[in-house]
Formats: structure tokens, sequence, C-alpha cells
């Protein structure tokens, strides 16, 4: 399944912030611009252009994805703070609802891998 | 064509080595009758060694890692190793008979989100399996670690490699893994001893009877499918590369040599003496491999079978020559399809040449420390 940051509707950003982290389930890596994400507990296999690989990159659980897309994409792909957020909320969603990435109000602190 | 297999043809069109199979020790808890290895220890790299060497492949792009052996489990540090490997993101599978796994390393490897454990098992009769491995109740302490593994949610595959000692044994293997949960694959290669002793060879099944596998659709899916006779080959076949072998994959040894393949005991370079991406980017004997096309085949290149052959250069460049037949694969060519190899007709045979029969192999040579 490919996963793309696409362009959606303007729209009012949220009020409450949202961090992202990476779950530890998954194998990840680079391969020629594009992250091949793979989740071990159910086989499920992603590539992320480069866009969705800028956030995955930055998901480290106390970043707000607010300030992430800021900082990562609206500079780089020259979309406005909206466009890209409604964009990050629909990968997030996807990607968390498949084990890939982590979701929270608050902050999120992993266990390292001991 | 799949994502997975886009990736996997992407990886192959860059040069980048995709997946990497890492022995961590030849050392072994049983002595199977097939085994190729010596399992002496003549200096496994340490623990440092191995973390650095999977620090260089993350670096070179490595997502699929498989730690094999040997027994992994015998190596004190194996899940120090594993754990490393997890922390630098590799999709991790393991290859192991299991005996050493009880309850709580199961639970070990579950928290560590391991991808596959894969399982040597011969027979669902423990005579028959503990015959193979010759180590007594191993047949029970492997069974009761799939079980443990199973029970964790992670997932395991048995490998069942088929030999003359348990040929009449894979139908009641296949259904002892569906009663287990487990996932099930069968293969019927056997390998020369790393000395080139091809006495082992003697163990491989019958032609006659790679022909009862290969219509058990169970095993190969599409009977029809998978043995009808051979399409002419097309430009595209014949500028094809037959496998991934130096191209996005490759094997690396206890003592840190670096080669084509697990297969392919043709010495490429050694990771304690190089960086590993100097062995899999510049070494001319990883780029030798690389460069052989269908087209340059002796033999093969005119040999109908050419374009869904599973000729393996490996196989080929133990029986002398990497651009050559592998005697195995003609047999499995023939019985798959009934139709005769090119290498079959050259050499005036109705039926293939056993393999167990071909010349003297060519040795492996490891890194002696």
């Amino acid at each position: 399944m490919h996963v793309f940051a696409r362009r959606g509707e303007e729209r009012e950003p949220p009020m409450s912030e949202t961090y992202i982290a990476r779950s530890p389930a998954v194998a990840a890596r680079m391969l020629a611009g594009e992250m091949m994400v793979m989740n071990s507990e159910n086989s499920t296999f992603f590539t992320l252009n480069e866009v969705a690989t800028a956030i995955w990159q930055a998901a480290d659980g106390h970043t707000p994805l607010r300030e992430i897309v800021r900082n990562h994409i609206c500079e780089k792909f020259e979309v406005t703070l909206e466009q890209a957020l409604a964009d990050a909320d629909r990968f997030v969603a996807d990607l968390v609802e498949h084990g890939i990435l982590l979701v929270s109000e608050r902050p999120i602190t992993l266990e390292p891998i001991q | 064509m799949s994502l997975m297999a886009e990736v996997g043809q992407k990886a192959f069109n860059l040069g980048v080595p995709l997946a990497v199979h890492l022995d961590v020790t030849y050392r072994c808890n049983e002595r199977c009758v097939h085994c190729y290895l010596d399992h002496d220890d003549h200096g496994e790299m340490t623990t440092a060694e191995i973390k650095d060497v999977l620090d260089q492949l993350a670096a070179a792009g490595v997502f699929f890692l498989t730690f094999s052996g040997g027994e992994v489990f015998l190596r004190r540090d194996f899940f120090e190793l594993v754990e490393h490997a997890r922390r630098l993101s590799f999709n991790v599978k393991i290859k192991t008979n299991a005996v050493m796994i009880d309850e709580a390393d199961a639970k070990r490897l579950r928290a560590l989100n391991i991808d596959t454990v894969q399982i040597s098992l011969y027979s669902h009769r423990a005579e028959v399996h503990d015959a193979i491995t010759k180590l007594p109740h191993s047949f029970g302490r492997t069974v009761k670690a799939i079980e443990f593994l199973r029970d964790q949610g992670l997932r395991v595959t048995i490998a069942n490699v088929l030999m003359t000692a348990n040929l009449s044994d894979h139908y009641g293997t296949q259904k002892l893994a569906a009663e287990l949960g487990v996932h099930y694959t069968l293969d019927p290669t056997i390998t020369p001893m790393m000395d080139g002793d091809t006495g082992v060879l003697g163990l491989r099944i019958p032609g006659t009877e790679l022909e009862e596998v290969f219509r058990n659709p169970a095993l190969v899916g599409n009977q029809e499918e998978f043995c009808a006779p051979p399409k002419p080959p097309t430009d595209e076949d014949m500028e094809g590369y037959s496998c991934s072998a130096g191209h996005s994959f490759c094997y690396i040894s206890p003592y840190g040599d670096v080669f084509p393949c697990v297969q392919f005991p043709l010495p490429t370079g050694n990771v304690r003496e190089q960086k590993f991406l100097d062995i899999w980017n510049f070494s001319p004997q990883m780029n030798e491999v690389r460069s052989i096309q269908a087209r340059d085949l002796t033999t093969c290149s005119s040999c109908s079978h050419v374009a869904s052959c599973t000729r393996c250069p490996g196989l080929a460049y133990m029986e002398g020559n990497m651009r050559g037949p592998s005697t195995a694969d003609c047999e499995k060519s023939f019985y798959r399809t009934g139709v005769p190899t090119a290498n079959m007709l050259r050499l005036g045979l109705e039926k293939p040449q056993s393999a167990a029969r071909a010349g003297q192999l060519i040795q492996i040579q490891a890194a002696a420390v």
C-alpha cells in the first residue's frame, strides 16, 4: 500500500496538540528517498513518499505534529500550515490504524529496546 | 506486481543490499545427517565485531536481516545481537532448531518484534526427526518451543528439508504444522559440505520423488501452471539474471567472510579487513556475479527452460562453473515439466544425471583466524 500526503481542503487548526511516535514494532529503512516501513505484527508493508517520510522521521513522541509539519513540511514543500496539517492528520490516522505510528494528545515516551 | 516485489526490483536495479543472511556461529547442538557445515569454532566474530557489521549493514540500506547458523542460541550474546539489530530497525528473521528456546525466551523474542522464527523440523515422527538430528528428544523440545513461540503470537515457519531419511513424511509434517497453527515450507535441496565433500548429496531424494512433490497442490499452488511446459524465452528473459545473489542479497559467515549467497561459496571479501560497502560495491568477484545475464550462460542459454528454471548460480559454481548448469535444478526442471533440459540433451541423457554424481565441488574458503 502506498501512503501519500495528499493536498486537502483548508480547515481550522485543531485546538489540542497531537503527538506521534514511531511504533517500536516496526522495521524501517530508507530506499532511494522513500521510507520502507513494515509492521511484523500484521505484516503490513508501506512505502512513504518524501513528505510522509519527513513526518515519520520527526515522529519522536515529543514534538507536536503541528510543529513537525511547520518545521519539516510547510517551508520545504511550499504549502500552508492548514493544508499540510489536514494531509498530515489523514496520514497519521492511516498509519495509526495499521499500527505503524502511535498517537496521543500527550507526549509519548517509549521504553528503549533492552 | 505487489509493493514488496516493486521494492525488491528497485533495490535490485539500484544495487542496494536489501537483504542479508548473517550466520553468527557454525557451532550446533544437533548433528544433522545432511548438514554442510563444519561445526568447530575457527574464530567467530566477537559481539563488538558483529554489532559493527550490523551498523554498517543498516547504513548500506539492508532492511531484511536473517540471523542463522549453526544454532544461533549457542551464542551467549545472541539476544544482545538481536536487540542491537532491532534498535537499528531491521526486519529480523531467525533460523533455529529451537531446542534451547523456553517460554521466557519466546516472550523476549515477542517483545523484540521479530518478524519470523523459522524452525527446522524433519518429520512428524519423533524417531525420524531425532535420527536425522542425532540429538535424542530433540523432536519434543523443538515442538514445545514452537508452541511457546506460537502462543506469544510470533510468526513461526516449520522448514522441512526433504531427504531420503524422511522422504515419506512431508505430508505428516505439513499436517503437524497445520495442527500447531504455524506455516510450513519444504525444501528438497541438499547442499554439498563446506569442505567440498559431496557425500551428503547421496541423501538427496530421487528425481522420481520430486515428481510427486511438484504435484502436491498444497506445496506448489496451481499445479497445472507450476508444471506447465516452458515458454519460449523473450529478449527480456535473455537479459535477465538468475537471482538476487550479489544484486540485492548477500551472505556473511561467522568469520566475517562475505559471499553472494549462503549457497554460493565464492569469497568476495572479509568485513574484518574491509568495510562492507567496499566489498559490496567494489569486489571483482561480486561484480562478476552480478554481470551474468541469461544470454551469457553456457548450455543453459540454449535451454528451453532458461526463462523458468530455478537455476542456482551458487550450486553451478560448486559444480565448477557459475555460468554453467546446476544439476539439481536441471533435475527439478525436468521432473516438474517432463521436458528434457539442454544439459541432459548435451550429455545424451534420457533422465537427469543425479546431482550426487556431479564432479568434485569447490571448497568454501572461510578465513582462518
